[in-house]
This record gives structure tokens, sequence and C-alpha cells, in this order.
């Protein structure tokens, strides 16, 4: 053996050199939270475990490679990805694949692969590059622009139909365009007429979807059918109560009464049985993930970064608020997965890589002497 | 100033902004955040309790565990009704979207006929609602297998090991034993109104008629429950704790089930009923009304096509004749009549009458079925010829109150306490009861000449084979009424008790030795040379019976009855009362044919084989020995 206690010493510090320590922490006691209560979820599927651990290492890595790319690169690259994302959504509405009556996947080689996903960062990408060119110079006319780039993959997506994926491509482009400046009386004016076109949208509605609208805001209507899900979880969460029913003691989740509980509805299975504290603990993790994300925005260098790094953390605000909000009853249900928790390879890469984002915007403040 | 610092200044001017903006974003966050926090408050503090329990009853799921069914024997120990397990295709309707395109895939697996569709149809309509219904019921291995294979595609389907009854004799002794059902809304609401539908939650099947109703109380048993917890398919995954069930008790019957086949067979699905009692016990030995059915089409729930067949046929084998059917008794009254004459002093074995083959009451002429009568007639004659002029002058002496009052002691008109559902009192005529019965006062009213024709045992009488084989046996018992009981004992087979029904006495009738004595010496007479002669020709034992035809349409006056001109069921019925010994009676029996003309064609050798069997032990030809056989085996051998 050559290499010296040094050696190898020094090769880890360069390998995490650029790795912001408090986010790495964060994200780790997040992912370590998440498996333990994804152990809890998948004692019918012990296969699941592993699964998870390798979608994890292959998160990691991704992570890891993206933290080490200067965001010149990511910026260079904004215009490119956003482009091959959007032909990949036009492929996917002419030559799709339907699974479940949702047409999402693309066949690419021997896997499936959801190009919907790859926009939740493609779009915010794009857009912080979009109106970093123009800095200092932002008109309206940059807004709306930006707006078109939001819209047009957003409505791709929901027409798939992906609510869930679509709310958050459409809450990225909505935080870039915010964290660029866009004014409050344009944001209040929007928000008005989107309002306003409500009423006559509703008229112009089937039966069939006015009353799957309605039962999407209200659950009980339906408590076999749509309503189940909330119903269940629901009850998971109250009867958890304080302390929780304890590790693997979730009555709800392992005599099946929660539907796909390892993947979006684990929270439930988490929430029965680690109760309000391990609930307080969970919030407490994702605010300081924010604060963290939040705090690098502040103290990015440039426009470009400050925009990514704002809306790339409020990105996972928007997962949590909404995963938590579901599960427990008071959002309607979306397809939108817990982050770090939740099963599943593709969110769990997204999220990494999300991380890995920041790390990269991070380390450029470092770099940047002044 | 310098450009340079303008854009400088700018920049920090958009910093600043940004960083505003920034923090208003960490207020969003931590708003919605709090919000988060207050609906965890909400559900795991404030409503925990309730969302415990709910989740506390979306696990544990009370199972109750059915009963097993208690055995029906005949009093020699032989199953008239019994259980056996087999495999169900169950269907629970309400969870399911689309009913007929579910059959239809499971009609690739397993063979289900139109029959079986109907028949769910006709359950859905009946059952409970929360019940899940059998498609199919006896799968065979091999559909169980398949259909185990392919069973996540069919949710709300499931296969269950169920007990069923089977009547091993068909539809030997089939009014006796009746029929059990599936519990239908009506007797869903019974049992409640009784305050035991809990006992019922498990079971599917309740006693519809027979036995099988009336000791259903005891048949049925004690439903055990079993706390289970259940996953979100309702699919028990470990039990908590259990309580067995009692399963019901057995129920002999007095019914000899050899003599029971005789009997039926005697009748060979001709109409009719025969009751035959010991007179010492009321114990009834056998218990017929013909046509039967087979009750095993009942058990899990009849297809319309045999529901169809069974309720529209003009036989109607569902009617209980013995018990539900009235009848008039025709000169089988006459015993009753002589020994009330004897009673009340209106006749003595030494008077005698004139009979011209009528009897002229006001400017009316009530024929003797002999044309030119039998001469001078006394009691025993009048007994042994059937003379009717000889009961119309009595009747006219009598008069309807001491007629109605004394054959009243006998049980005619009233219920006689048997241990079935759904007997009829049939009609013991007198003015009161024409008071009650009819309407204007001109129908109220009492004819003098209505009092003539019940003399014979015509006019409004009208009572059950069961009523007429009790008076028999009673008078048999020398005026000693036993209850009539189907049930000798209750059994509980799990505790080794036994539950006696003990003969019952219903009323001591205060009569004269001597006039009983008469009377079945008369009887005997019938029997010995008169109407009942060639029935019971060579018959080595004793027996006191009487002949009776009884008129189904009124003949008008001047007019004959000729048999071969009636339609057949407007024919007279054919009926014969019997007891024997006469020196100690250990059977009294009455025997009805409907539409089966004179009473010593028709039923009188219906008892002689009944009695014949009874007595000696003989059986008729056509019965082997190896016959005694249940059915389905019999089948099996074949």
């Amino acid at each position: 053996m050559d290499l010296s206690m040094r050696q190898v010493r020094r090769l880890g510090a360069s390998a995490l050199e650029g790795l912001d320590a408090t986010l790495l922490a964060i994200t780790l006691l997040l992912t370590a939270l998440g498996l333990v209560a994804l152990y809890s979820a998948s004692h019918d599927a012990p296969a699941r475990m592993s699964g998870q651990l390798a979608n994890l290492a292959v998160a990691f890595a991704a992570m890891w490679a993206v933290s080490r790319v200067p965001p010149e690169l990511l910026m260079r690259a904004a215009l490119p990805i956003y482009l091959v994302g959007f032909l990949l959504l036009v492929g996917v509405a002419l030559y799709g694949e339907t699974v479940n009556g949702a047409r999402r996947w693309l066949h690419v080689g021997v896997t499936r692969f959801q190009p919907s996903e790859m926009m939740k960062l493609a779009l915010p990408l794009m857009l912080a590059w979009f109106f970093a060119r123009n800095e200092g110079a932002l008109r309206l006319r940059d807004f709306a622009f930006g707006a078109v780039l939001v819209l047009v993959p957003v409505l791709l997506i929901a027409r798939q139909p992906d609510l869930g994926t679509s709310v958050l491509v459409a809450a990225a482009g909505g935080y870039v365009l915010y964290f660029a400046g866009i004014s409050w009386r344009v944001m209040a004016a929007v928000g008005l007429l989107g309002a306003a076109s409500l009423v006559p949208l509703w008229g112009l509605l089937h039966e069939y979807q006015r009353k799957r609208v309605l039962t999407l805001l209200d659950p009980s209507q339906d408590p076999l059918g749509a309503g189940y899900h909330t119903i269940q979880s629901t009850i998971a969460v109250g009867s958890g109560g304080v302390f929780g029913k304890g590790w693997l003691q979730g009555t709800q989740a392992h005599l099946e009464f929660i539907p796909e509980r390892h993947t979006d509805f684990i929270f439930a299975v988490y929430s029965e049985e680690f109760g309000l504290v391990g609930n307080c603990v969970l919030l407490l993790l994702y605010a300081m993930l924010i604060g963290r994300g939040l705090v690098i925005a502040a103290q990015a260098v440039s426009f470009f970064s400050r925009m990514m790094a704002g809306a790339v953390t409020l990105i996972f605000f928007t997962y949590a608020f909404v995963n938590m909000g579901m599960v427990s009853g008071i959002l309607p249900v979306v397809g939108v997965p817990l982050p770090f928790v939740s099963y599943g390879g593709t969110a769990l890469v997204t999220l990494f890589l999300a991380i890995g984002i920041l790390m990269s915007l991070r380390r450029q403040r470092r770099l940047v002497p002044g | 100033m310098y450009p340079e610092a303008a854009q400088l200044k700018d920049r920090e001017r958009d910093l600043h902004r940004f960083q505003l903006r920034v923090g208003i974003a960490a207020l969003a966050v931590l708003a919605a955040f709090a919000v988060l926090l207050a609906r965890f408050v909400y559900l795991q503090v404030v409503q925990h309790e309730q969302y415990a329990a709910r989740a506390e009853d979306n696990r544990i799921s009370i199972v109750p565990l059915p009963p097993n069914r208690g055995l029906i024997l005949d009093r020699n120990g032989v199953v008239l009704a019994r259980n056996y397990s087999a495999y169900t295709l169950e269907i629970a309707t309400s969870r399911l979207r689309d009913l007929d395109r579910t059959l239809a895939e499971l009609a690739e697996m397993i063979d289900i006929q139109p029959r079986d569709r109907s028949r769910l149809k006709r359950l859905m309509a009946e059952a409970r609602s929360s019940d899940s219904l059998p498609i199919r019921t006896r799968l065979t291995d091999e559909e169980v297998a398949r259909f185990a294979a392919n069973r996540y595609r069919f949710p709300g389907v499931e296969i269950k090991a169920r007990l069923f009854r089977q009547y091993p004799f068909g539809d030997t002794a089939s009014h006796v034993l009746g029929y059990i059902g599936r519990i239908s809304q009506r007797d869903q609401e019974k049992l409640e109104e009784a305050g035991v539908a809990a006992n019922y939650r498990g079971s599917d099947f309740i006693g519809k008629a027979g036995v099988e109703a009336s000791y259903e109380n005891d048949l049925h048993g004690t439903t055990g429950f079993e706390q289970v917890e259940i996953d979100a398919g309702g699919r028990a995954v470990r039990a908590l704790s259990r309580t067995p069930a009692q399963p019901g008790n057995d129920v002999t019957l007095s019914i000899d089930i050899r003599l029971q086949r005789v009997a039926e067979h005697a009748f060979d699905r001709r109409r009719g009923a025969l009751v035959a009692i010991e007179p010492a016990t009321g114990s009834v030995l056998a218990f017929v009304s013909s046509p039967g059915f087979d009750p095993n089409l009942f058990v899990d729930g009849i297809d319309p096509a045999n529901w169809a067949e069974l309720n529209n046929s003009l036989d109607k084998p569902l009617n209980n004749r013995a018990i539900a059917g009235v009848y008039p008794p025709g000169s089988t009254f006459k015993p009753f009549m002589a020994l009330a004459a004897l009673e009340l002093g209106k006749r003595t074995p030494r008077s005698t009458i004139h009979d011209p083959g009528y009897f002229e009451f006001g400017g009316r002429r009530f024929r003797d079925s002999k044309p030119g009568g039998h001469g001078t007639v006394d009691l025993m004659k009048s007994i042994v010829v059937s003379s009717d002029t000889f009961y119309y002058m009595l009747a006219n002496d009598m008069g309807i109150d001491a007629i109605a009052a004394f054959m009243k002691l006998f049980g005619f008109g009233a219920r006689t306490g048997i241990d079935l559902d759904g007997e009829s009192t049939g009609v013991l005529p007198s003015p009161e009861w024409k008071m009650k019965r009819f309407r204007t006062p001109e129908q109220q009213k009492w004819y003098a000449g209505e009092t003539i024709s019940i003399g014979i045992g015509q006019g409004y009488n009208a009572y059950t084979p069961a009523q007429l084989a009790l008076a028999v046996a009673t008078l048999a018992n020398n005026g000693v009424m036993m209850r009539p009981r189907l049930v000798e004992h209750v059994d509980n087979e799990r505790a080794g008790t036994r539950r006696l029904i003990e003969p019952r006495v219903v009323r001591k009738i205060a009569l004269k030795e001597e006039n009983v004595e008469f009377v079945k010496r008369a009887m005997a007479g019938v029997i010995r040379e008169g109407t009942g002669r060639r029935a019971f020709q060579g018959a080595p034992y004793t027996s006191g019976g009487k002949t009776g035809t009884a008129q189904v349409i009124a003949i008008k006056q001047n007019e004959k009855y000729d048999e071969r001109k009636v339609d057949e069921r407007h024919r007279d019925h054919s009926l014969f009362i019997v007891f024997a010994p006469v020196e100690n009676p250990r059977i009294a029996l009455a025997v009805l044919v409907e539409n089966g003309g004179f009473g010593a064609r028709a039923a009188a050798p219906i008892a002689r084989t009944v009695l014949d069997y009874h007595l000696l032990g003989k059986l008729p030809e056509a019965l082997a020995p190896a016959s005694t056989e249940p059915e389905d085996e019999e089948e099996a051998s074949d």
C-alpha cells in the first residue's frame, strides 16, 4: 500500500471539497429519516430498501458531479437543456407511452423516461439564464416572454395529465419570475385575472369534470374512490397522536389502509408512527434546508445564481408543503413526493441534482474573491 | 457621477430588492409551515381520539362465527336433516361496479348456468344488504383451484366453505321438516323485533317452514364471535380473541321415517293428507301432506324455475294440507255425533228410526246417500252402514248449540297445538260463528235447516286433517286429549343434556265409559262388516274406523251425484278415520284424499297400509327393505 493515511485524507478532502457541509448534513439527515420511514412502509416488499439505496447512490453521484460544475457552464447549458426537454415533451405528447391512463413516459432504449421530471430543473435554469442575459434592463416584455417559457411546458405536462408535476414546474418557473424582480403590481394583476377567469372556465367544464374538481377539493364526497386516500391518510396522521404509535407499529400502514404508502403517502406512515414530535422534526429539517438555501441565494454573487438558488430552494418547499398538505388533508391529492423520503429514483435524482446546483452556486461565491 | 458608480448603485439596489424578496419568501415559507403545524396539532392533538378510534375501527373487525345447525332425527335416530360442508363462490354485490361483466369473467373459469344467474338476481332482491350472495354452490376442487389462482382479478368475490343443509330423504316428510332458506328482509325484521338479530349476524339461513321453522330457536345455536385484525382488503390478518359458536340442538321427531315413507308411498302423489297419532301420548307417528316437495331445492336459494313450478302447480305441493287445509269431515263426523247423542241422552243404543232414504225438513228433502234408505236403523247400524237420515234427525233433535258445544270438546274448530306453524282453525259451525263470520243480518241468521247437514259432517263444517286425527285419538284414548307433538326431545350434544317434550294433557272430556265403548264397538263394526270391510279384509288386528265422503260442490235437489260426470277437482273428498287395536289403541289416524271419491275406496286402503306397517311391520311390496335408505344413496348405488 503506497497510499499513506495523509494521501487518503487529502483525496477525501478534495472529493468533499465544494460540498456545502450544512446543506449536506441536512440532506443526509432527511435521507436517513426517509429510510427509517421507508423501512416501515416496505414491510411487505423488503427489496424496496435495497432499491432505494441504489437510487440514493445514483442520486448522490449526480449531486456530487453537478456540485463541481461551475455556474457559467450551467448557464451555457440552459438553452440546450430546455430545448431538449421541450422537444421530449412534444415527443411524449405524440409518441408517449400511456401508463394508468396518463401519457407521461417515453421509451429510451431499454428504459422509460419522464421528460416532465427534467423540466423541474430545466425550466428555472432556462429562465434564470434568460433574465440574467438582460440583467438590469428587464422590462415587462421580458417577463411576458418568461411567462410563455413557463406556460408552454406546464400546459404540455398538464395535458398528459400530470397535475403534480405541472404544479411543481409552474411553481419553479414562477419562483424565477419572482426572484427576477417582476413587479408586485403585475403579480397582483395576474393573480386577480387568474381568479376572475375561473368563473367563465367553470361554465365551460363538463359535468363530470366539475365533479372531479369538487372531489379534489372535498374528498369526503367520494370516500371509496378519490377521497379514500385522503381519508385514510388523515386517519393515520390523526391516530399518531403526539408521540406516535412507534416505529413499525402503525396499523394504518401495516394493514395496508394507506395506498401508495411508500411513495406519495409515506408521510402518513411516518406521521402515524412518530406523531406530532416526528412531524416537528421533519418540518424543522425542511425549514433548515430551505433556510440554508435562501442564505445561499441571498449571498450569491451573480444575478443568475441568486435567481437559481432562490428558485431551487423554493422547489424543495413546494414539494414538502404540497405533499404534507395533501396527506394531512388540507390540499387536494396531486402526485407530489415527499422530498428525500418517498421511494423513487427519478424524484431522488432531481432533488439531489437541485442540491448539487445549490452547492455549485455556493462554491462560485467562495471562488470569486470579494 | 460616473456611469460605473451608477451601475454599482443600481446593482446594490437590485441586491437589496432581491434580499427583500428572499426575506418575504422566507416568511411565506414559515407561514405555510405554520399552517401545516397547526393542521398537525389539530389532527394529532385536538382530534386525536377520534382518529385513533377510527384507526382501531379500521383495524379490528368482529367476525361472527355462525353455529352449526342442529340435526333433525326421526324417532329411531335416522338423520332427516343434516349439514355438509361445500365451497361456494360468493359475491358482495354492493362492492362490484359491473356485476354482469364480473359474472361473464367468472364464467370463463367456473360453470355458471343461466339458472345460477337468475337465482342470484332473485337473492339480490330479497337479501339483507350486507350479505354476500352465492353465485355457485358446491364447487368442484378444480373450480376452486382455478378461481384461487385468479382471485386477485375479482375483488368482492370470494370462495367460502359453507355448511349446507341436506335432507337425505328428499321429499319424504317434507311438510314435517319444512326447509331453511336465506334470511330475507322480512325475517330480519322479525329477528330484530324478537331481539335476537345479533345471534344471526353470521347466519345466512333460517327455518322457513315445518320443524325447521317451529324449532328454529333450538336448531340455530348460538353464534360465536372472533375479534380479528383486518387489512384494508377486509382480509383477516390474525385473530385477537375468540368465543366459539355453540352448535344448535338436535331435534328428535316422534315420526318414524319408515312409517312416513309407507304412508307417503300409499298416497302415490295423490293430493291429500294423513296424520297418525299415538293416542296415549299425542306423539305424531306419521304426518303427510301430499304431494310434498324436495326441501333440498330451497337450501341455497331456490331458482325461479323450480319456484314457479312449485307455486303454480295445481296440486299446490307447498300447502301443508294436514294442518292448513280445511275440509268437511263428511261421515267421519258421525261417531262423534253418536257419542254426543249418548252423552246428552238424545239417543240410547236401543232407539231406532226408520230410514226411507231421506229426511224432510221445512219442505226440503235431505237425501241419504243410499237411495231407498237403510230401513230400520239403530245407533250401532247408523255408524256401520253410515246412515245419513239417522244423523239428519239426530242433528235436528240436538240442535246446533248442543252439537257445537260437544264437538268443541274434541277439538273441532280449534288449533290442535301441534308444534308447527301455520295451523288453520277450521270452522265449527254455530250461530255465534255465523254472527262473527258474516256482515248482513240476513246472512248472520242461523237457519234450523242448516243444522241438518251439520249432522253428517257437511254444511259449514270445515276441519283440518290434524283436527280430525286428534279427535279420533282423543276418542281412542277415552276422552283424554293429548296435545299432538312432532318432537320427542331436543338434545344439546355438547352439554349432554336432553329436553323432553313431555306428553301434555289438553283436557279430559267427562264421558261415560259405556258410551265410549259403544262408539268404539260401532267403529269396529265398520271395519268388520260395514263400509270399511273391504279395505281391512284379513287384517290380523282389530281396529275401529269410519269412512267419510265429503262433498266439494253442492248437489242440487233432485239431482244425482255422478262421479263420472263431475270434473276431477269437483269430485268428493275421500276420508277415513281409524284407530287400532281397538282394545288398546296404539295408533289413531285420519286420512284425506282430495277428490278421491268414496272414503272406502281411496282413503281406507291408505290407512290399512299404514296400520299394517305400524302394527305388523309389513311393508307394501313396492317398498323393498333397502329403500328405507336415503334416496341419494340409492341413486349413488345405481
